[in-house]
């Protein structure tokens, strides 16, 4: 992905997006756009020793400690102190059990860098269960060094699904809009914050990012023509074009779990209602039909069904359609001001914004029984999405009159806030798993 | 008619003194619009020959251009009434002029919701004007949700401000 700028964008804008992107190239990826500070923690955390790598010392890049970071954020690992041990194993002939039991260890992870005749670095892995005293997994890369963060990333979603049973997340990206000032920007990171990428700079609002399932595309509202217009904007080439440009406003898109379609709020017949548009902006279709505002869709992921914010019934609450538009139910009743919803991975539950006398949080409503759960205790929180394993949610929320982007566990008690050195962070949503991870 | 006139130049004067608080203070200048609705009535008599741009007249109502909401609400007050009758009068007799209503709202809530909240608000502005014989084509509702805040503090007097929908003529 590399750094794109609207071709309506004023000069101004072009010089602060070249600006940005010689101090991404300066700063390098070590200097996080965003950094994370941990709040909470799970209810069991495996405790787990992440070896420093032999050969890494060398590397511009470490590989053990994103790893021993990636799973320290989860909340679900305590990650045992290896600093302090005189001889620290490579290899798995080289690990003496009791004493990593002795330090708390339960599983620990090994391994090696070594650079190739051809430059490119060989890494490899061995996770360990130190209890049975058993391999527990084992893997080779040989990768570019522009790849080691990645590989480490792959590496901790590796260890996290041999420990927790759950897919890991660590190897995602997130899209968000920062602003400063007048200047928006939507960027893409890792989950972790790092490596940030300008997708768009502009001087006008921009908001609603929307991956698309496999990860290439991002949907997005900007407001560069006077007026809310949808975009769609590859991440592989920078292109983009509109997606829907009717008249009054154009907002709200999400896509459908097979990339084809996208749900999509237009006011070209007078008030907001939901559309079907094809990816490539033939085929619009109405789906809904109420006398007041129904926005914010959400596909469910095996695609059958829209969850989607309306104020039908006087107060904004969220509903469900199929998507031809009919079998329409009301979903939530505690409260007068619900909106924002969100189908999670499984398509159990469904996590949405609640106001509880006058201040907003998130909230995950199970779809069998009903049942809401409020999961952060903040005022001003808003767009909460799904890590594609279900286990965390991302959202945006304030800490002193500064928009911040933060994370909770979907049992409520992990927290992680990501914060910038400066500007307002807002209107996030995570990522899907890619193919190839 | 000397004093039909008088008292309109009066109700002028006043409203033009009581426009200077519009922008900080949307209620105090509730008063005068009801008094700005008589000039409109009466200023037909005394534009004879005289004025240009009535639209850019700070005596004449038509130069007043925002309705304001209630919090979470999208229908136009009472107070707001004989402003946006004046412009659907002015759009119904000028049918090449061309509107844009652009509807706002406070920061609280969802920037979705508040796109639809202020195209709703937009929206409600434009079905008084077609009541009042203006056709669509006339007129563009489009909204800026939270987007576009003309005051940017974090307090009910700012929120007050940006609960809003704006009358911009075509050419503006």
């Amino acid at each position: 992905m590399k750094l794109n700028t609207s071709r309506v964008m004023g000069f101004r804008n072009l010089a602060a997006a070249l600006l940005a992107a010689i101090s991404l190239a300066v700063l390098g990826p070590a200097h996080a756009a965003l950094t994370i500070e941990i709040v909470g923690s799970g209810a069991n955390q495996i405790p787990v020793a992440i070896v420093p790598f032999a050969g890494e010392a060398a590397l511009p890049q470490g590989i053990s400690t994103v790893v021993a970071a990636d799973l320290q954020r989860s909340g679900l690992f305590k990650i045992v102190d290896t600093a302090a041990v005189p001889f620290q194993p490579h290899e798995q002939s080289e690990v003496n059990y009791a004493d990593w039991r002795a330090r708390g260890a339960e599983a620990m992870a090994i391994g090696s860098v070594l650079r190739l005749p051809d430059g490119r670095l060989e890494v490899r892995f061995h996770l360990l269960d130190a209890v049975k005293q058993t391999p527990l997994a084992g893997y080779s890369y040989v990768i570019a060094a522009a790849q080691l963060r990645a590989t480490a990333h792959k590496i901790a979603d590796l260890i996290y699904e041999k420990l927790t049973g759950d897919v890991g997340v660590f190897g995602t990206r997130i899209a968000y809009i920062v602003k400063s000032g007048k200047h928006h920007e939507l960027q893409v990171a890792d989950a972790d914050g790092y490596g940030a990428q300008t997708v768009l700079a502009s001087s006008e609002p921009i908001i609603s990012p929307s991956w698309s399932p496999d990860g290439t595309r991002l949907a997005y509202v900007s407001f560069e023509r006077k007026k809310p217009v949808i975009y769609v904007q590859s991440l592989l080439s920078g292109k983009r074009q509109v997606l829907a440009q009717f008249k009054g406003n154009n907002s709200a898109p999400a896509w459908s779990p097979d990339g084809k379609q996208l749900a999509i709020v237009l006011t070209k017949d007078g008030g907001s209602q939901i559309y079907m548009i094809n990816a490539d902006g033939s085929g619009l279709k109405r789906l809904s039909y109420s006398s007041g505002i129904d926005t914010e869709p959400s596909f469910s992921p095996d695609g059958a069904w829209i969850i989607y914010t309306s104020d039908r019934g006087g107060s904004p609450q969220i509903y469900r359609m199929n998507t031809s538009g009919n079998s329409v139910q009301r979903l939530t009743f505690e409260g007068n001001y619900n909106v924002s919803p969100h189908y999670s991975p499984d398509g159990k539950s469904f996590t949405f914004i609640q106001r509880v006398s006058g201040s907003f949080h998130v909230a995950l409503q199970d779809l069998a029984t009903g049942q809401v759960q409020v999961l952060t205790d903040s005022r001003m929180d808003e767009s909460p999405s799904f890590a594609p394993n279900g286990k965390m949610l991302l959202y945006a929320t304030e800490i002193g009159g500064r928009g911040i982007l933060a994370a909770v566990s979907s049992d409520g008690r992990v927290r992680q806030r990501l914060s910038t050195q400066s500007g307002d962070v807002r209107e996030p949503e995570w990522g899907p798993l890619l193919k190839s991870q | 008619m000397k004093k039909v006139l008088l008292s309109t130049m009066l109700v002028s004067l006043l409203a033009a003194c009581a426009g200077q608080d519009v922008k900080e203070q949307p209620k105090a200048a509730v008063e005068d619009r009801g008094a700005a609705q008589q000039q409109a009535v009466a200023q037909p008599m005394g534009q004879t020959g005289v004025e240009a741009n009535p639209l850019k007249d700070p005596n004449n109502i038509l130069s007043k251009r925002s309705v304001y909401f209630d919090y979470d609400k999208s229908n136009v007050k009472g107070e707001y009434k004989p402003m946006v009758e004046a412009h659907a009068k002015y759009l119904a007799s000028h049918k090449a002029a061309k509107v844009a209503v652009q509807g706002n709202t406070d920061e609280r809530g969802s920037r979705e919701y508040n796109i639809a909240l202020g195209n709703h608000r937009a929206d409600s502005v434009r079905k008084m004007m077609n009541v009042l014989g203006v056709p669509d084509s006339q007129i563009e509702t489009v909204s800026f949700g939270e987007e576009k805040p003309r005051a940017t503090c974090h307090e009910e007097s700012c929120w007050k401000e940006n609960r809003r929908a704006d009358i911009v003529y075509q050419g503006e």
